[in-house]
């Protein structure tokens, strides 16, 4: 029994991730600069500013996410067999379904939701390739999530790329009240990731809301239950198995490492190619 | 902040004093009040802030200057620098810099910079503004990454243990004695992680360790499990029981001390002998003319069915009639452990003989007519 698609539900998520990126107010954290330089950097290779000046945050040279829309080729990370495989089409059952999350399922079967993974494919691409862009640039990364079942693989994988994580209760002020209750001067994360976007009482993660008010982009894994609204980038799949949480968690991660090493490897390009110029 | 509150003050009282010349100079004189406005007014409105932070360089740059300081101050007072320990220190300060202020927290005091400026303090970033612990964002980033070592520990005793049930080997599981061990107390634990931790915290974290304990394979990480556990020092202490010593005659006998109330009684228990007790010289007879307190004394031998076998000399002070004689039976019961085998000392316990009775008069309280008896109460 296929579904009936209603539009409005697509264009509210598309609306949200726009009026994300094109905002910028005055004086807000460092995340905010990263939205606003999106689609105005130069080419990739060219050098704007030499790569060891004081503004590690968000240097100009590197990539532009309009110009190469997959220039660390995320694509290659995954294919829709293993989507399939990893059992990341499967919703929950029809009465648990919310209203905008229409748009991304391809059908009902037997009263359980079944994703669309060509949707879920786009989605995930644009979703790491943005993750890359972060990572690329020297981003803090929270990974965020209140599934008990996957704490220890959670900060498992933030501390394998290099990233942090926070699968525990969340403390209401902790991004909006950062400066008092993290320290003066603290630095708030430049991207949050949620595994799974419902806290332990099945309502929205306050963690979504918070940083949409800190102007912080999230990439987020939607279930058929879930709210898509206030998420940059959401990622339509099943978030209660085991196999498809640990194939995000491996995708992540390869996605952040190797956005890492190329980092690392246009600087040492770039070393070497000033020390030539100097020579 | 000081000079800037002068300064408006100044600024207030001048504004204040040239209207006082306009108003005077005026055909209406009015009475000028003084409007002194505070600096709270001109202070910005700063939310509190936290606790100061120090980073690492400042706190490197303080250990420099106070080992520098601590090497002049051995060459003021003539000791070696090298062999100068913090009392030295402290003895050198306060003959420098006497004070005679009465807290020794406000006198001058020269100590190493950690101890001075707390561990938890120190800027827990680095210069480009990432954390150095991945759970920092946690708030609380000790707490959390103990309870995500401690939940690894126990994947690693699963995954062992699966293991050996896949190899079809025996899954071991020796009693760990756990009598004399506790569990770390929440302020041993505050210590360690350097953060507060709340009660449910502490209780969660209790429960996974005892979680982790109770896996049969769990010997693996025996030593990551000791690093939570105390020794409690061992409070039953063995009663030990005297052997029988022989008189001249060859005869076995026995002591016992006894008490009761305010009665203090020793009693010397032969072996061979006809039942006959004594106490303090006389006879129980005479001593003890009421029968009940002699039924008390040989209440020990009736229980063991020793009743003519034995001679008792007794000597007693303090108490009254039946204290004496409680303290007597206790003395007796005692020493005749030593005549008796193991199984017999516990039924004796059993029975009571062997406890000290520790009822003793209660004090008269204040409003009342004895320790519990009150004044008679009166209608009107």
């Amino acid at each position: 029994n296929l579904l009936t698609f209603t539009r409005t539900g697509s264009s509210c998520t598309v609306g949200a991730r726009t009026a994300s990126a094109g905002s910028a107010a005055p004086g807000a954290a460092p995340g905010a600069a990263l939205t606003r330089t999106r689609g105005t950097g130069s080419a990739p290779g060219s050098a704007g500013e030499p790569p060891g000046s004081d503004r590690t945050w968000m240097t100009s040279c590197s990539p532009s996410l309009s110009a190469t829309p997959d220039f660390f080729n995320v694509k290659e990370l995954f294919t829709l067999k293993d989507l399939f495989d990893a059992r990341v089409h499967l919703g929950h059952k029809k009465g648990c379904r919310h209203r905008f999350m229409e748009p991304y399922i391809f059908g009902c079967r037997l009263d359980q939701d079944i994703i669309d993974l060509d949707q879920t494919m786009q989605h995930l691409q644009l979703a790491l390739n943005f993750t890359a862009h972060v990572a690329y640039r020297g981003g803090i990364i929270l990974f965020v999530s209140r599934k008990r079942q996957f704490c220890h693989l959670v900060e498992s994988t933030a501390r394998a790329c290099g990233e942090y994580a926070h699968t525990r209760y969340w403390q209401g002020g902790l991004l909006t009240n950062a400066h008092i209750q993290l320290g003066p001067g603290v630095r708030l994360p430049d991207l949050l990731i949620f595994l799974s976007t419902l806290n332990n009482v099945f309502e929205p993660h306050v963690a979504i809301r918070d940083a949409a008010k800190m102007n912080i982009p999230t990439v987020g894994v939607v279930d058929t239950n879930c709210n898509p609204c206030l998420i940059s980038y959401p990622i339509p799949g099943n978030d209660d198995s085991p196999a498809a949480v640990e194939l995000y968690c491996k995708l992540f991660r390869m996605t952040i490492i190797r956005a890492k090493d190329k980092r690392r490897h246009s600087e040492a390009v770039e070393e070497l190619r000033r020390k030539a110029e100097g020579n | 902040m000081g000079g800037r509150s002068a300064a408006v003050m100044a600024a207030a009282v001048g504004r204040v004093l040239r209207l006082c010349r306009r108003w005077g100079a005026g055909p209406r004189a009015q009475t000028l009040r003084l409007i002194c406005t505070t600096t709270a007014v001109h202070r910005k409105n700063a939310g509190a802030s936290g606790p100061e932070k120090y980073t690492e360089a400042f706190i490197k740059k303080q250990i420099e200057e106070f080992n520098l300081g601590k090497r002049h101050l051995a060459n003021m007072m003539g000791e070696d620098p090298e062999t100068f320990t913090q009392e030295d220190i402290d003895r050198a300060i306060a003959y420098l810099f006497p004070s005679g202020l009465f807290d020794e927290q406000a006198r001058p005091m020269m100590k190493h910079p950690n101890e001075v400026f707390p561990e938890q303090r120190k800027i827990q970033w680095g210069e480009d503004g990432r954390p150095f612990h991945f759970l920092f964002y946690t708030g609380k980033q000790s707490y959390y990454s103990l309870m995500h070592e401690t939940y690894e520990k126990w994947l690693n005793v699963q995954k062992h243990q699966d293991q050996l049930i896949a190899q079809d080997l025996p899954v071991q599981k020796e009693k760990r004695n756990l009598a004399g061990s506790r569990w770390l107390t929440k302020i041993e634990l505050e210590e360690i992680l350097l953060e507060k931790v709340s009660d449910d915290d502490y209780s969660r974290f209790i429960k996974l360790l005892q979680k982790l304990v109770a896996l049969p394979c769990a010997d693996i990480e025996d030593k990551y499990i000791q690093k939570f556990s105390r020794e409690v020092p061992v409070q039953l202490q063995k009663v030990v029981i005297e052997p029988l010593q022989y008189d001249e005659r060859g005869v076995a006998f026995s002591t016992g001390e006894g008490k009761r109330k305010t009665a203090r009684a020793t009693a010397v228990v032969y072996d061979n002998g006809t039942g006959k007790i004594t106490v303090n010289g006389i006879d129980i007879l005479h001593y003890f003319p009421v029968l009940q307190d002699r039924e008390q004394l040989l209440f020990p031998f009736q229980f063991l069915g020793r009743i003519g076998k034995h001679d008792t000399v007794c000597t007693v002070s303090g108490g009254g009639r039946s204290a004496q004689a409680g303290a007597i039976r206790l003395a007796t019961a005692k020493a005749l452990r030593s005549f008796v085998t193991e199984k017999e000392v516990e039924f004796m316990r059993q029975a009571g003989l062997l406890t000290v009775d520790p009822r003793v008069k209660e004090r008269k309280k204040p409003g009342q007519e004895g320790p519990r008896r009150k004044f008679t109460w009166k209608k009107r």
